[in-house]
């Protein structure tokens, strides 16, 4: 059942009810897209939760999540609709020779020969949708300026068929690594969300969410390490999937403290390239404690 | 100094009146809309590309919050007028001035001071507990709570702050409160294990209480006055490119990796609209399949982008360091998009440094290899420019062909020495294109020992300190030949 939030700080225990913890500005901003009906542009670097936060708000929303993921080269028929021509060659095959071409035509530019793409789907469902543009910033300006007419009219138009218009306000949200500059006319329809890697509290509650198990000494010095590791110039830093993964992983292996011994075994979960390993183990590494030493203040 | 923004009354006012001409169906009253059009107009003037349709979207956002919490008020116009990160950052500072100086003119206006605030008997009676007040921010800086650091700034002017001793300069002030605080960065070992100053306090909460500090003494100043100062336009480096010794090499890589990932995709809209594009015959025919063998969407051969041979000479001499390392990386990084390439570095003498970049990833290791084997400072370590194009042109006159393209980066500071720029119109003459980078601001040129104007004649010069303006020269470098004149 879809839900209509009254404050800023109902989305914000939704999204704590269904695993998500967001932070001041990602609550206000949901509710406010919920609120005037605008879409909201998420961006930040790689594995902040910009995906997350969709799925979560579709799921604390009661609606359906429609996912559309982007990437260089998507055009209309992939994003929108596409007639389904392998089923009209069939159907125009199977009629017998006398049918006249208006019927065939009526009939094969029917609904039965439309393949709904996401945005379609999302515009054309009777129950109010969460639509999720993911990566936005990996397409062409050309479907860029496509998607400006669909999220200033929620419509679209059919040659053959007519105007679809939306029976109800699907909640868009559209991500972007900021891999590219997006233009201005789609920034102006839109709300901005910038979300970083969150601060240490923060992403210690997350963990802890996530994996209560965790004796709270590791999660804090885990989360240290985790935000020590992202201070380096790394190719991937860590994601908070990846520290979410590493609490898990810590929690399986027992581990009572993240020596130096425990932190060259299992990071490889956090870390994910060659180079990366080599940097983080001569940066970080040397700063744990040896596996014999107590857990003193190491990680400063 | 750059020249204050232009304000242009007279569109301001029309642009004022067509909002208030717009039915507002929400309770915000004239002042308040009044006050949110002028913040708008100070983010237009320093650079925040802003529509009026985000100022609307303002408006009917606020009713939707409860709006009188600072935090929801700040945060829903953030997320209305600032749409990218660094509009969020300008956004920021422009907020915490313009709301800042707003609320002290109301002051001024309606009469309202505060008994004694400012005289050194302030609120926590005559005498004030020195240590136990260092230990509390200290604390508080810690734990980043931003009221109480609030509350603490006012204890600390109050602590350490004689009225009529301050310097008049309100830097000055701040600094001389901070080392009587004793806030440092660097564990300090004679205070007890549990307190946060034993292990240094953090970079941010400090700056972040230097920046309360000075907004409070800022404050008493126009209560004393009773008037308010003129509006500081944002300091133009707080936008400048990423230099100076406390710049990582994290940083600098994350900016490169943005520049790298942007040009991939920029010159899109140009490659799809050449005159002569070819056909993909085996991708239409793999298109065609859809429609029965009849070949309906033609697909187009892709139009690479230039791939150019560069020349890339950088003077390294101490007035240009910060901004010839940034730059020297960013080529490097970006070396892919070349096909190949060649670094100098020159002071007095020119000497190639290629191979110390593809060795080395570390800033300072590179910048220590370079102080150490390239040998580019011979007597004066002043520049020399005439030798350096005498001696270039010796090593590269060879490889110099019309589709190489030569970088100069340099401030063209001659020191009084002979230019030499025949023998750079030389090198220009071999190359294909040549380019100069200045990282001085283009008011600076020509002044003093700079003859930036005799160079300018053989070559394209450019200003570049800040990201955006080196972004743009790449972009100009990267651009596919077809939309060149």
């Amino acid at each position: 059942m879809p839900i209509t939030p009254e404050r800023p700080d109902e989305v914000s225990s939704g999204l704590t009810d269904v695993g998500y913890l967001p932070d001041d500005a990602t609550a206000l901003v949901a509710f406010l897209a919920i609120k005037l009906g605008k879409p909201i542009l998420v961006e930040g670097p790689a594995g902040v939760g910009k995906t997350q936060l969709a799925k979560s708000l579709a799921e604390t929303l009661g609606r359906e999540l429609v996912r559309l993921q982007c990437y260089e080269g998507l055009d209309e028929a992939k994003a929108l609709y596409e007639w389904n021509y392998r089923k009209q060659l069939l159907r125009i095959q199977a009629e017998a020779q006398d049918t006249g071409w208006q019927e065939v035509q009526d009939d094969i530019f029917g609904e039965d020969f439309l393949l709904e793409r996401p945005l379609m789907t999302a515009i054309a469902s009777p129950d109010p949708v969460v639509l999720l543009i993911d990566e936005i910033d990996k397409t062409d300006q050309e479907f860029e300026a496509m998607l400006l007419e669909l999220l200033s009219d929620f419509q679209i138009s059919i040659p053959e068929l007519g105007r679809i218009e939306a029976s109800t306000m699907p909640l868009v949200l559209l991500t972007s690594n900021n891999s590219r500059e997006l233009t201005e006319a789609l920034k102006r329809r839109c709300l901005y969300l910038w979300i970083d890697y969150p601060s240490l509290e923060h992403e210690l509650e997350i963990v802890r969410l996530h994996a209560p198990e965790l004796d709270a000494k590791i999660a804090r010095r885990m989360v240290e390490v985790v935000a020590m590791v992202r201070d380096l110039d790394l190719k991937k830093p860590p994601s908070i999937a990846e520290s979410i993964d590493w609490a898990r992983a810590l929690l399986l292996l027992g581990a009572t403290d993240i020596d130096s011994k425990t932190f060259n075994e299992t990071m490889s979960i956090i870390v994910k390239h060659r180079t990366d390993i080599d940097i983080v183990a001569e940066r970080v590494g040397v700063k744990l404690d040896g596996p014999e030493d107590g857990a003193s203040a190491a990680a400063s | 100094m750059p020249p204050p923004p232009d304000r242009r009354p007279s569109r301001e006012a029309s642009r004022r009146a067509a909002l208030f001409s717009e039915p507002l169906d929400n309770p915000l009253d004239a002042g308040l809309t009044a006050h949110l059009v002028e913040f708008g107009e100070e983010l237009r003037g320093e650079g925040v590309a802003l529509g009026t349709s985000e100022l609307l979207d303002a408006f009917s956002a606020l009713p939707e919050v409860a709006w009188n919490e600072p935090t929801l008020f700040r945060e829903t116009l953030a997320a209305t007028l600032a749409k990218s990160p660094e509009d969020r950052a300008i956004f920021d500072l422009v907020f915490e001035r313009f709301f800042f100086r707003a609320t002290e003119l109301a002051a001024l206006t309606t009469g309202i001071g505060e008994a004694g605030s400012g005289s050194g008997d302030g609120e926590g009676g005559p005498e004030i507990d020195v240590d136990a007040l260092r230990e509390q921010i200290a604390r508080a800086i810690a734990e980043q709570n931003e009221s109480a650091l609030r509350d603490l700034a006012r204890l600390a002017i109050a602590a350490f702050a004689q009225p009529g001793e301050g310097s008049g300069v309100l830097g000055v002030d701040v600094q001389r409160i901070r080392r009587s605080l004793g806030l440092r960065t660097d564990p300090q070992g004679d205070v007890p294990q549990d307190d946060p100053r034993a292990e240094g306090l953090p970079r941010d909460g400090i700056r972040r209480f230097e920046q309360l500090l000075r907004q409070e003494l800022e404050r008493q100043q126009i209560e004393r006055t009773s008037s308010l100062p003129a509006a500081r336009p944002l300091h133009e480096l707080d936008r400048a490119l990423p230099s100076g010794p406390l710049q990582d090499l994290a940083s600098v890589h994350r900016v490169v990796t943005q520049l790298k990932r942007r040009l991939k995709t920029q010159g899109q809209e140009h490659r799809g609209h050449r005159r002569h594009a070819q056909v993909d015959i085996r991708r239409t025919m793999r298109a065609s399949l859809q429609t029965g063998g009849v070949p309906i969407t033609l697909r187009y051969r892709p139009v690479r982008p230039r791939r150019p041979e560069l020349f890339v000479i950088c003077d390294v001499s101490t007035s240009v360091t910060s901004a010839s390392v940034f730059f020297l990386s960013v080529m490097h990084a970006l070396h892919d998009s070349f096909r190949k390439m060649r670094s100098f570095v020159f002071i007095e003498r020119v000497s190639e440094v290629t191979e110390v970049f593809e060795r080395e990833r570390d800033f300072k290791a590179v910048s220590e290899a370079i102080a150490r084997d390239a040998g580019v400072a011979d007597i004066s370590g002043y520049t020399d420019y005439g030798r350096v194009w005498g001696e270039l042109l010796e090593q590269i006159q060879d490889e110099l062909h019309p589709r190489a393209t030569v970088i100069v980066l340099g401030d063209a500071r001659t020191n009084g020495r002979a230019p030499g720029a025949d023998l750079f119109a030389q090198i220009a003459a071999r190359a294909g294109r040549t380019y100069w980078l200045n990282p001085e601001p283009r008011l600076y040129w020509n002044y003093g020992d700079s003859v930036i104007d005799t160079y300018a004649q053989y070559c394209e010069a450019y200003e570049c300190w800040t990201t955006a303006q080196l972004e743009n020269f790449v972009k100009v470098l990267t651009a596919p030949e077809a939309t060149r004149p």
